[in-house]
């Protein structure tokens, strides 16, 4: 039992950080709560499922035009329909969902509303301590780590990381400086889509694929991004690992843990906001006025 | 013949100088009229349907609209009111005539401690953390099915009345007062503190006011009112189900509040009018039943993007005008205002003698 709770705690852990680390990116660059952040994570296993199953790709190639795909759609989306509306927070709110609802009826009509499950892409197991944990699942740990590091990489060794952080912070004396703030958002959010796609193409051979899978990452996201504090990467990365540990420790550990996950999770995201409202590592924002 | 005259002058001078204010009077003219003329069940039932859900979203707007406390989990009001009222109903017998009160003041508990929960969140903070409320309810009821009924929740509740006629008319007093409780609590000195609040907080407590108190009736208020829907809701379907506790009803009290245009109270009314019906209406045709939510969410869409300040505010904005002097609103095709004759559309008026 604490074999699996160490592995199935390490692989939520993996894909919760993928997922989070882009939405607290988004949010603090373009304060925009993105609630088809995790559509888009769906959208991206739909388009693995459709290149992998039905296009019969090769497995590599199919993944990596899933989620060039994505984040082009991604873009798409932003400079159609949030761009628009960008100075209305509310407006923002609601096209998101929208987005997201329309998002989930498309794959419900074009793929039905069963589930769909997508054959192991790599198999055999690999084998450490006397218990054997499938590639597939290592998969996603390592990719999860690859792609967290690459986007440190990306944040905090390159000009266009340093320009995202600037604008972050403080979106006018970034413009001030020269920063092109509209394109630093749409780079930003790019880099937060691609994340969620690449966490939906390689957990799509492990969980099962359908409409509404989008909405549970949701909510353990959006806690995850609280707990951390909104905007902060590292706050996000330890948010992953706090809930996708006590995830795993309640399915096993606890009876009707199950249904419970869910609950547990929200109640320490809650406990810590009593403490400290800001999250873990959030900056108290000044009032914007 | 005293008071006749005086109702039609009243009528006349209060209600049919202002398109809006002729709106509203038609809309409860019509929703009177509803059973006498057109006395279908299917289509009262449509209504009720509808107006127990423009309770609910007009209680959230009272809560995020003007106290600026952005809820995503206002569905816990709704769940709570309902699964209250359906577990009184169901273990103790009791009439739903009483356990719909005993579960309006349950979610005003609830309510009252939500706002304690919230009081030092503020922002997207606040709304993500409401978000998780009604969720962690949901785990805790699949978590002891004998006691919640599980996934299937409590059925086979009695009705407040059994013909659809008293059905509807239940439903539609109940909205008319809380709607108009509502606007009137928005439109008062305590809906003016409420605006104080959520443009700037510190502010309003700078000059005087006890935010913390305000801010606690607010979630004691909204959380009542949409407890109110959510029970008359749960007796009405005959079944308190999780999906009274679901995200998606969370969602969809956003959606018809910022449709509707937030902070009017009578946005979100109009939203849910237009929009619970178009999506029932939709659900009449063959091929296009599936495809209803993905009609819905694409009208929202496309409408916002015309109209972000939601739709209700833009139609207002058409068909009235604001006089730049005074304030008082006038029809759009005076040229002066209706109260002190200066000149509207910046065209130039000289102000009127009295006589």
């Amino acid at each position: 039992m604490l074999q699996d709770i160490l592995i199935t705690g390490l692989i939520n852990s993996g894909v919760y950080a993928l997922l989070a680390i882009g939405f607290s990116l988004i949010f603090g660059v373009a304060r925009i709560v993105n609630i088809a952040h995790t559509a888009f994570y769906m959208l991206a296993a739909y388009c693995f499922y459709a290149l992998l199953v039905t296009a019969k790709l090769d497995v590599l190639v199919a993944g990596i035009l899933a989620i060039v795909a994505i984040t082009a759609l991604s873009l798409l989306c932003y400079k159609i329909i949030i761009e628009p509306v960008r100075e209305h927070q509310a407006a923002v709110l609601i096209a998101t969902i929208a987005l997201a609802t329309i998002f989930q009826e498309l794959m419900q009509v074009g793929f039905g509303g069963h589930y769909l499950g997508i054959p192991s892409t790599i198999g055999g197991a690999f084998t450490i301590g006397g218990m054997s944990i499938p590639w597939q699942r290592v998969l996603i740990i390592v990719v999860a780590a690859a792609m967290l590091a690459a986007t440190w990489w990306l944040l905090y060794r390159t000009r266009l990381g340093l320009a995202i952080r600037a604008t972050a912070n403080d979106r006018e004396a970034a413009t001030l400086m020269g920063m092109n703030a509209d394109r630093v958002a749409m780079a930003s959010v790019a880099i937060s889509v691609a994340l969620a796609a690449v966490a939906g193409v390689v957990v799509a051979p492990v969980f099962v694929v359908d409409p509404r899978m989008w909405l549970a990452p949701l909510v353990t996201m959006l806690a995850i991004v609280v707990l951390g504090g909104l905007g902060s990467l590292k706050g996000s990365l330890i948010g992953a690992l706090t809930i996708g540990y006590v995830e795993a420790i309640t399915v096993f550990a606890v009876p009707a843990g199950a249904y419970l996950k869910g609950a547990i999770a929200l109640s320490i995201m809650i406990v810590v906001l009593l403490v400290r409202p800001e999250g873990l590592y959030g900056v108290a924002f000044e009032e914007e006025r | 013949m005293y008071l006749l005259r005086r109702a039609w002058a009243n009528l006349k001078n209060e209600i049919l100088v202002l398109p809006s204010r002729v709106l509203v009077a038609l809309w409860v003219l019509g929703l009177a009229l509803l059973p006498v003329v057109w006395p279908d069940p299917y289509i009262l039932r449509i209504v009720t349907m509808t107006c127990l859900f423009a309770i609910f979203a007009a209680s959230w707007d009272l809560l995020a609209g003007f106290a600026g406390q952005v809820s995503f989990g206002h569905a816990l009001n709704f769940g709570t009111g309902a699964y209250a009222s359906a577990l009184l109903a169901q273990n103790l017998g009791l009439s739903p005539w009483i356990t719909v009160w005993v579960g309006a003041l349950v979610a005003l508990v609830i309510g009252l401690a939500t706002g304690w929960l919230c009081l030092r969140l503020r922002g997207s903070y606040l709304s993500l953390a409401t978000l998780a409320l009604p969720i962690i309810v949901i785990g805790v009821l699949f978590a002891f099915p004998n006691f919640s009924g599980g996934e299937l929740g409590i059925s086979g509740l009695r009705r407040l009345t059994t013909s659809p006629v008293g059905n509807y008319a239940i439903a539609a007093i109940a909205m008319l007062v809380s709607v108009f409780a509502m606007w009137l609590i928005a439109d008062s000195k305590f809906g003016l503190v409420l605006h104080a609040i959520r443009d700037d907080e510190v502010a309003a407590r700078a000059s005087g006011i006890n935010t913390t108190r305000y801010k606690l009736a607010v979630f004691m208020l909204s959380a009542l009112f949409a407890g109110v829907s959510g029970a008359l809701y749960s007796h009405f379907l005959r079944v308190a189900g999780p999906s009274t506790l679901e995200v998606a009803l969370s969602f969809q009290a956003v959606i018809w509040g910022i449709f509707g245009g937030a902070a009017t109270i009578y946005g979100p009314v109009a939203a849910v009018f237009l929009l619970y019906p178009f999506t029932e209406w939709l659900g009449n045709f063959e091929r296009l039943s599936e495809l209803r939510l993905l009609i819905f969410a694409v009208t929202v869409l496309v409408i916002l993007l015309f109209m972000p300040r939601g739709m209700v505010s833009w139609v207002r904005d058409k068909i009235e005008s604001v006089c730049p002097r005074c304030k008082a609103r006038n029809g759009a095709w005076r040229r002066e205002c209706r109260l002190c004759g200066a000149g509207l559309h910046g065209a130039f008026a000289p102000a009127r003698r009295a006589p």
